[in-house]
């Protein structure tokens, strides 16, 4: 037994509710599993293989990425590294959740951060810029998130067919679109929109002249230093 | 050193990717449990959050085509008028749908 309380409860009905929530987003996450589930298939995966992969990897820019490298046989330390590189975004998410998941008790907070995913993660950074704590959210909405890609990839191993151009309806971005929306929602002082012009220019100049797949975790850092040196004035 | 694409060969490439995603979304929480958080590191850790977005949808805007603008552009018009998220995204997926039919 341990004597440190945690003063985090999940409540029951609130994981629900962003269960609910962000299941409109989940069904365009569908449309992209169908995308994954038909590129899987036409590389040669069984169906149930690209479920599987689906089920336990649950990041889809990762898996489209490692499809791009499959043949007779992949290289596994460039698997290793491309995985790595573009899932590393999820130190940053994981990071910035600290000051809230340190309050959960560990067995609950690492098990919520198999669910961590862009979308939830998103809503949850926007409501605590505004002064909420929500890692309901994480949960609820990262489980609706994760049951979608799955349905999504399962649909698209057999039916992917029938989505033949989901570019052309614009589904290629609706993850942009929403993790946009998400960044304006939140807070835009004077130090924030110095820290996105800092963070936008270095994502940049990493997307054109560092390896492939570094541009996120470089641009997020150099925006991150700016509120290192630049800290917020406290209210009075 | 390589891995056969087949049978059980799928399933060990499966689970290595499995491995190293569950390590990017440990890491950065285990490494905070050894950091102290001061109000610098707070404020550091909330810049980089918005920044997370940024840094993903910029490149995003200036790599992808007319219709990818397009979407980030009227996503950006309707959420500073309406601050609705859903609205918004919609917008974008008209804008981007609408762009590439036309062009």
């Amino acid at each position: 037994m341990t004597n440190t309380t945690y003063s985090y409860q999940l409540q029951p009905a609130k994981i629900r509710y962003e269960f609910f929530r962000l299941l409109p987003i989940s069904l365009f996450v569908v449309a992209f599993g169908m995308a994954f589930g038909l590129a899987a298939v036409q590389k040669g995966l069984e169906p149930m293989q690209a479920v599987l992969m689906s089920t336990t990897v649950f990041a889809g820019a990762s898996q489209f990425a490692t499809l791009d490298m499959w043949g007779s046989q992949v290289a596994v330390l460039p698997l290793i590294a491309v995985v790595f590189a573009i899932n590393s975004r999820h130190l940053l998410m994981g990071a910035s959740l600290y000051p809230m998941l340190k309050d959960v008790a560990p067995a609950k907070r690492y098990a919520m951060l198999l669910l961590l995913t862009d979308a939830n993660w998103a809503v949850s950074a926007q409501e605590y810029q505004n002064g909420r704590r929500n890692l309901e959210v994480i949960v609820g909405g990262g489980f609706v998130l994760w049951l979608a890609w799955i349905v999504g990839t399962l649909l698209g191993v057999y039916f992917g067919r029938l989505l033949q151009d989901p570019q052309s309806l614009g589904l290629d971005m609706v993850l942009g679109c929403f993790l946009l929306a998400m960044a304006l929602g939140g807070n835009k002082s004077p130090r924030v929109l110095v820290a996105w012009l800092v963070a936008g220019l270095s994502s940049l100049a990493a997307y054109y002249w560092l390896p492939p797949h570094t541009h996120v975790v470089v641009g997020a850092l150099a925006g991150g230093v700016v509120g290192y040196f630049w800290l917020e004035a406290k209210p009075q | 050193m390589t891995i056969d694409a087949s049978g059980a060969g799928i399933l060990l490439i499966i689970a290595i990717m499995t491995l190293v995603t569950l390590l990017t979304r440990y890491g950065g929480v285990l490494a905070m449990s050894f950091v102290r958080i001061s109000p610098r590191i707070e404020s550091f850790i909330n810049t980089m959050a918005s920044s997370v977005l940024i840094a993903i949808i910029v490149p995003m805007a200036v790599q992808g085509d007319a219709g990818a603008l397009a979407a980030l552009v009227a996503t950006a018009v309707v959420m500073l008028a309406l601050r609705k998220p859903l609205p918004a995204i919609a917008a974008g997926l008209v804008a981007a749908a609408g762009v590439r039919y036309f062009l």
